[in-house]
């Protein structure tokens, strides 16, 4: 059975972090239209990422002997809570911040850790995660990328496929197969840091339906690499990934993500003479939906602080969150042109329609809809 | 709270009320001798300042269970009114009037009182004197007519003279309102455990209909919308004192609301026929459920409670408002 997630608190050590954080934001973001912050976990821009690394922003929990702030998992919360409700745009560095700089600092070798951390704590590198395939979306045990072991290291074959940043991240983690088959599932999978420099790689770009171009296809024809490229042990892939996974599931970003919308539509309804009912009720709505979400999501938090994987519980809220961040767009396209007469902002509509054309890959990434609601009923003991 | 405090209430309420005293007290709107139990077990004075001053921090495990155990009777309402009566309060039940109309002869009309059937007095918000606590002695208490329903319109034929007052900034709505949100978490993990209970027992096509990945994908959204509720409620209850919060009520109750509508529905597609027969104990779950959404105000009227103080506080984005306004501090935790 799924423990129920408890009300908790952030300690007074960690909130401190937030109005610097909220003072840094309201001028480095200011004048931004909101079509472009609603991109936010989206958006890539280098330059933001390296600011605020050299506040220590970036990195925040990595240790200090690596360039890192030694600072807990509540840190990160508050951090990456004002980041996202701001529609920070900070997507250069959130793979390596939230998953790979951690993975490798549980997993990796001290040389690794020498090497990458300092790096990722600098915004210098970026990373991105190689996990789905053309035949292995959802069936991720079933990927066919392979690495063989040679004389120097390995060889990699194979193609990812979704990659978020690829064409301009320099490493990839990619879950590659190293033993056995497709049909061996679980066992034989291993975690390879890429050099995406590397001879042989070849990155294509996928535009997506909103005119941005994020994610791409990613070609390993017969790439060397070092013996060093694997992190962790080989042949205990699925278990590192899944521990990651609780990472990427648990974060504010499955609650924040229609935020910035949210709040230019408060805006706007603010500068009427009145709001009509039904919106009024709207907003409280969504807030009663909100603010559960947020807890739960710091309950979250507060396990893993703990030293906890709430595996199960991260997918409970991950679903939960990605329903709220869709119902956003969609109820507010309802309520936006409920009187024809009306006019709303043009900026308004461009951000509510760039989140009504995004939003349905909310509940892909990091896992879909349905795989989640598997691992749920698999916590609840029905599978 | 203190977990063996919790674990002994959870026994007493095993021990006192099981689905046929549940079912007995809906049909003879008798609850004097499962009350006899409830008094006599001491914990209707938890929340008294005098009694070692436990907050709704503390009551909100209690609720949970009185919810889950469908119990029926106003113990969590009493609980919370002893303390905010201190010394004023009397024996039995004590109900929440969710509203309170003045006729013209004088006489105070208050439809639809939760548990009102079962109750000995009544808190009211009347129209001239502000909260109040009276006794039933004198009042005509009429049964909803709601099949297995112990709601009740309660007639005043005038506020009686040993009516105890209470401070004019009780808000009996929102108290209302989180109380019922909190059983309603509590009714809804027990919705949770007995879905997932049959799903595991029942089998058809030859394997338990659990093991179906369709019937796996709506039960775990059964699960989400029982946490999430849960946690609602929790934040609604995070106070060292006893008076509720009135936005945090509304986010209680709210959710609590919505999540029933889904829930509910959930639980008996799951079940099938044998959920809506009057003999299986899942009605005694979901009617209380359905009736308890619209007690002390819907999910709409909270909504426009929310969304009214959201948009009158001009310039504060959502989350400062979420942070400062909304959610507990970190003391009340």
């Amino acid at each position: 059975m799924i423990d129920a997630l408890t009300l908790s608190a952030i300690p007074e050590s960690a909130e401190v972090l937030r109005p610097a954080v909220r003072a840094f934001l309201a001028e480095a973001l200011a004048g931004r239209p909101t079509d472009r912050l609603a991109r936010s976990w989206m958006g890539f821009d280098a330059e933001f990422s390296r600011t605020l690394a050299a506040r220590g922003w970036v990195g925040l929990t990595l240790p200090p002997q690596y360039g890192g702030g030694g600072k807990d998992a509540f840190h990160r919360f508050v951090l990456a809570e004002e980041l996202l409700a701001l529609g920070a745009p900070v997507s250069a560095h959130w793979i390596a911040d939230r998953q790979s700089g951690p993975l490798i600092l549980k997993y990796g070798s001290s040389a690794q850790k020498d090497f990458f951390l300092p790096k990722i704590c600098a915004a210098d590198v970026f990373f991105c995660i190689g996990m789905s395939e053309p035949q292995s979306g959802s069936d991720l045990a079933g990927l066919r990328t392979r690495a063989v072991r040679s004389p120097d290291g390995w060889v990699l074959k194979g193609q990812k496929l979704w990659t978020t940043n690829a064409h301009r991240a320099q490493y990839m983690i990619a879950l590659v197969r190293t033993s056995g088959s497709p049909e061996d599932r679980h066992a034989g999978l291993s975690q390879m840091i890429v050099d995406l420099s590397l001879p042989g790689i070849t990155v294509r770009t996928i535009g997506d339906l909103a005119g941005d171009a994020h994610f791409n296809e990613v070609f390993f024809d017969d790439v060397r690499l070092p013996a060093d490229a694997l992190v962790g042990e080989e042949g205990a892939g699925w278990a590192q990934v899944t521990a990651e996974l609780a990472f990427e599931r648990s974060g504010p970003e499955r609650i924040y993500g229609s935020i910035v919308l949210f709040d230019a539509w408060l805006a706007h309804l603010r500068s009427l003479e009145r709001a009509s009912d039904a919106d009024v009720m709207l907003v409280g709505r969504l807030m009663a939906h909100l603010a559960p979400l947020r807890e739960m999501s710091l309950a979250l938090t507060a396990r893993l602080a703990a030293g906890a994987s709430p595996v199960i519980e991260a997918a409970l809220v991950k679903d939960l969150g990605t329903e709220f961040e869709q119902a956003l767009p969609n109820l507010l396209a309802d309520a936006l042109y409920a009187d024809p007469e009306a006019a709303p902002p043009e900026m308004l509509l461009r951000t509510l329609h760039y989140v009504l054309q995004v939003c349905p890959s909310f509940s892909l990434r990091g896992g879909t809809r349905e795989i989640l609601r598997g691992v749920i009923a698999r916590g609840l003991g029905l599978r | 709270m203190d977990a063996l405090l919790v674990e002994s209430f959870e026994r007493l309420l095993q021990g006192a009320c099981n689905p046929a005293t549940v079912r007995e007290v809906e049909r003879t709107g008798d609850a004097a001798a499962l009350w006899a139990t409830v008094e006599a077990s001491g914990y209707l004075d938890l929340l008294v300042p005098d009694e070692g001053g436990a907050g709704l921090r503390e009551a909100f495990a209690l609720w949970l269970a009185c919810g889950a155990h469908t119990l029926p009777v106003p113990l969590a309402q009493t609980m919370w009114a002893r303390a905010v009566l201190g010394s004023q309060a009397g024996a039995g039940a004590i109900a929440i009037a969710p509203t309170v109309r003045r006729q013209s002869d004088g006489s105070l009309h208050c439809p639809g009182v939760p548990f009102g059937a079962v109750a000995r007095s009544l808190m009211l918000h009347t129209p001239d004197d502000g909260p109040r606590c009276v006794p039933l002695s004198t009042a005509g208490v009429q049964r909803s007519g709601v099949h297995g329903s112990l709601q009740a319109h309660i007639v005043l034929p005038a506020l009686p003279a040993d009516a105890s007052k209470l401070h004019d900034g009780v808000d009996l709505q929102a108290a209302g309102a989180l109380i019922t949100a909190t059983l309603m978490a509590g009714a809804l993990q027990r919705l949770l455990a007995m879905t997932l209970q049959y799903a595991n027992d029942r089998a058809q096509f030859g394997k338990p209909i659990g093991k179906f990945q369709a019937v796996q994908q709506q039960l775990a959204v059964l699960a989400e919308q029982a946490f999430a509720a849960r946690m609602a409620a929790e934040l609604g209850c995070a106070e060292t004192g006893v008076m509720p919060q009135r936005l945090r009520a509304a986010v209680a109750k709210a959710r609590a609301a919505e999540a029933t509508e889904k829930a509910v529905a959930i639980a008996h597609a799951v079940h099938g026929a044998i959920g809506v027969t009057a003999e299986f104990d899942l009605q005694l779950v979901t009617r209380r459920l359905q009736e308890w959404r619209g007690d002390h105000g819907s999910a709409s009227f909270w909504h426009a409670q929310l969304g009214r103080a959201l948009l009158d506080q001009r310039g504060t984005p959502t989350l400062p408002f979420l942070l400062d306004t909304l959610l507990p501090a970190a003391a009340a935790r």
